[in-house]
């Protein structure tokens, strides 16, 4: 357990980067890393940008970094991918990106517009993985797993081959929705894999 | 075992540990969870919600004065509100352990400004405790309930948002059960007449003095403060959050000087530690508190000049400011990112209201803060002023009073607030305007719950916190025993009521009346509250483009291919925009 690992989460409100940031923790934690996970909440509204951290290793002090410190980034939605860049590492830092559009109240009331090409920039800047998230999801019945779908993507990136994150999502998730979460989980993986 | 948990969820916990057994407070972004977090220890320890924080910091006090430990928590604004019984109570020392929890807001997450708490400790002459990570939110609690009662003073518990929302591995300890002693009267000590308060002062001036030798001593056996000797060349005074940034940053051999009391300052320990070290920073964020009392205590030191008196620091900002390290990072520039601000939900029952109030250019209107806030954001483009809680009302007297002096007879005031906010501060200000003759219209947006901070009950809900039912408290019924008339009770979603109403107050206000407007829909939010399912959806045909359904604000609606559309996801048929659509192009869908 060498030095501490930075990951960020960004996305719209509402959209599950919570649970993402948990199973993290949680596989960490079974691991014997120490962690620390940071989200800024407050506002009741659905729909603004949202960002979490998750740091880990032998001792994390700050749960909080800035610019350039994450070894990897997790976009639930493209635009924000882009928002949030300059948090990646520029170097060593990978991007997991879910290839699905969110329009913002500005973009919806006509005052701004949804940029084009989000996806095809970050990958020409950062070591870039792209995948239809939420169309995977949707395929599997239920929009919501999303979230575990870009986990399953982004967790051989996370750099700990010793934990069995499959094992990890199954004690995680409720009961209910073990099953569906898996298949999500094995799709989001193995679509990363492919689109590596 | 160790849990993973944020600090707030640690500082509940902590409070269960210490052995406090009365909780009152407001609730207020990022102070909220801790109170949230209390109803699971049951009947170990008594929680609720206040309508403010003044009453929740008086209600903690008297739990004290009966003898048992007691806390109170809220944002840092609510702290202004509730300066009058702390400066006080500062005076007139406690009787059981009595903790203030005051949770800054660097970089005003969700807050209307950036004050530094740390400054209240100082200006009411009180000891001040601030935890830098979740196990110490939770260790701390006992230790100021343990400073207050042997010190014979409130301890101010200072957090800020990312110690509040960060989340960290805690371990747990036992509660500790206190047995007040049997209460006895002691007017000597509590009652704040003016020549106790003169007896008391020289009281004060000497705690202050005794903290300070704590700090310097038992604080550092019990782990509030902490010296980390390193080479002797750089040595680093620090506490809250910012030990945690500096720890990580600064390079192996740095010594450290790390504070939980932070109030009185341990200036003996501090000039100890100062000649130990070559040079002396101080990391602190937000106003250089630590530091100008060392400067003024004669210690030479520095840091205020490179970490800036702004905002919140993390990680990498403490490297490039104190170390000079710059960051290596890349922005995407070729793409333009849209702003992504929070709006009203879909379905949001404060829409009809301000979309009503938009139509005509002539209404000025004066809110407050809360969700409804958002009425100012385009396009409902709804809002004159918002200042604080309570402001909405008596804000609006102001305007109307001064647009009477200079002769503006074209604008109607409308003075605008919630449910929660009405009964924090809202009903002094409806009774300055019936008094005192505003020529206003004040405004309930009742949606039954404290909607901005995430659902808090209040007392017009119905329910405490712990999950009671309760008296209801009618807002229409005080309005009308203050002696307001008509006072008009609508639902602000469907338009042409909201309309009626509005005219039906203006023209009762310009006939010499007193009328008053209460909205009452639920928001959609509360989890106790099954909504119907339902979904609206553009009828392409019918559609002429004229955009009219846009000028509600609602995320759900934008133009897609030339004409209105509504997105599956997010629309939860309120049919808002429907009424606003002069085509009838948008139909409720069958299900
Ligand atoms: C003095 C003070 N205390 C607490 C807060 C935090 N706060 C902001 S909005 C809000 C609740 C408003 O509730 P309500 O008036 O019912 O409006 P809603 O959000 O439900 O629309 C609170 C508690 C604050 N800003 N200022
Ligand atoms: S949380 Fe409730 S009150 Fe607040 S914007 Fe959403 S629907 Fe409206
Ligand atoms: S009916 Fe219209 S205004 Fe209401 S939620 Fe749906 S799209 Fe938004």
């Amino acid at each position: 357990m060498a030095k501490v690992k930075s990951a960020l989460l960004v996305g719209v409100g509402g959209q599950g980067a919570i649970l993402i940031s948990k199973i993290m923790s949680n596989g960490f934690m079974k691991a014997g890393y120490d962690v620390k996970q940071s989200e800024v909440h407050g506002m009741a509204q659905r729909g603004g940008s949202v960002s979490t951290q998750v740091r880990w290793g032998e001792k994390v002090y700050g749960p909080v970094f800035g610019r350039g410190e994450a070894d990897i980034m997790v976009a639930l939605e493209k635009m924000e991918a882009v928002r949030y860049a300059e948090f990646l590492n520029p170097d060593t830092g990978v991007a997991v990106i879910n290839d699905y559009a969110i329009k913002s109240t500005t973009i919806a009331s006509g005052a701004e517009e949804y940029p084009e090409g989000c996806i095809e920039a970050m990958a020409k800047n950062f070591n870039t993985i792209a995948i239809p998230a939420s169309d995977i999801a949707i395929q599997l019945g239920n929009a919501k797993c999303m979230n575990v779908v870009l986990f399953g993507a982004m967790c051989d990136s996370l750099g700990c081959p010793e934990i069995d994150w499959e094992q990890i999502v199954a004690e995680t998730v409720p009961e209910k929705v073990r099953e569906l979460n898996l298949k999500a989980f094995r799709a989001g993986r193995e679509a990363a894999a492919k689109a590596k | 075992m160790k849990h993973l948990m944020s600090g707030n969820e640690a500082t509940a916990r902590g409070v269960y540990e210490a052995g406090i057994k009365v909780c009152s407070a407001y609730p207020g972004t990022p102070s909220t969870e801790i109170l949230e977090n209390l109803p699971q220890y049951g009947e170990d320890v008594y929680c609720e919600w206040a309508p403010n924080e003044k009453v929740g910091t008086e209600v903690a006090y008297g739990a004290s004065v009966a003898g048992s430990r007691s806390l109170t928590t809220m944002k840092m604004v609510g702290l202004n509100v509730a300066a009058d019984p702390l400066f006080t109570a500062a005076y007139m020392g406690v009787g059981g352990g009595y903790v203030i929890v005051t949770a800054d807001d660097p970089s005003c997450h969700s807050s209307q400004n950036e004050q530094d708490n740390r400054h209240y400790a100082r200006f009411a002459k009180v000891a001040m405790v601030e935890p830098s990570d979740p196990q110490e939110c939770k260790d701390f609690v006992k230790l100021a309930c343990e400073i207050s009662e042997e010190f014979d003073t409130p301890v101010l518990y200072r957090t800020t948002t990312r110690v509040c929302h960060s989340k960290g591995l805690v371990e747990f300890g036992e509660r500790t059960e206190v047995t007040p002693k049997p209460y006895a009267r002691n007017t000597r000590k509590f009652i704040c007449a003016p020549a106790n308060a003169f007896q008391n002062h020289p009281l004060v001036e000497e705690r202050l003095k005794k903290l300070e030798e704590y700090g310097c001593t038992r604080a550092l056996e019990n782990g509030l403060n902490k010296m980390e000797l390193g080479d002797g060349k750089v040595g680093v005074v620090t506490a809250a959050i910012s030990y945690q940034y500096a720890k990580e940053v600064f390079p192996e051999g740095t010594s450290f000087l790390k504070l939980g009391l932070t109030y009185p300052l341990p200036m003996d320990l501090i000039r100890d530690f100062a000649s130990k070290v070559e040079t002396l920073y101080v990391v602190e964020e937000l106003e250089p508190f630590m530091e100008n009392e060392m400067k003024a205590a004669g210690i030479p030191c520095s840091g205020k000049d490179k970490t800036g008196v702004m905002y919140e620091l993390n990680t990498q900002l403490v490297r490039e400011r104190m170390l000079g390290e710059k960051p290596n990072f890349k922005t995407v520039d070729d793409i333009a990112v849209a702003k992504r601000p929070p709006a009203l939900c879909p379905g949001c029952p404060h829409r009809g209201f301000f979309y009503t109030l938009s139509k005509n250019k002539n209404y000025v209107v004066t809110g407050d803060i809360g969700c409804y806030t958002l009425g100012f954001a385009p396009p409902l483009n709804c809002m004159d002023v918002c200042i604080c809680m309570g402001g909405g009302f008596s804000a609006g007297m102001g305007m109307a009073k001064s647009f009477e002096r200079e002769g503006v007879t074209d604008k109607v005031v409308f003075g605008v607030v919630g449910d929660s906010t009405f009964f924090h501060s809202g009903m002094t200000g409806a009774a300055e305007i019936l008094y005192n003759g505003g020529k206003m219209i004040p405004c309930v947006l009742d949606n039954r719950i404290t909607g901005m901070t995430g659902h808090q009950e209040n007392p017009g809900t119905g329910f405490t916190l712990m999950g009671k039912e309760a008296p209801m408290m009618n807002i229409e019924k005080i309005f009308e025993a203050y002696g307001y008339a008509p006072v008009l009770t609508v639902d602000p979603q469907d338009l042409k009521a909201m309309k009626e109403t509005v005219d039906k107050a203006v023209a009762a206000l310009n006939n010499g009346e007193h009328p008053a407007i209460v909205t009452r829909r639920p928001c959609l939010l509360i989890k106790r509250i099954k909504q119907p399912k339902a979904m609206c959806v553009v009828n392409a045909d019918k559609c002429k483009s004229c955009k009219s359904c846009l000028k509600v604000g609602c995320p759900a609606i934008s133009m897609e291919n030339g004409k209105a559309f509504i997105d599956r996801t997010q629309c939860v048929g309120c049919t808002v925009c429907a009424q606003a659509c002069p085509f009838d192009a948008i139909e409720m869908e069958e299900n």
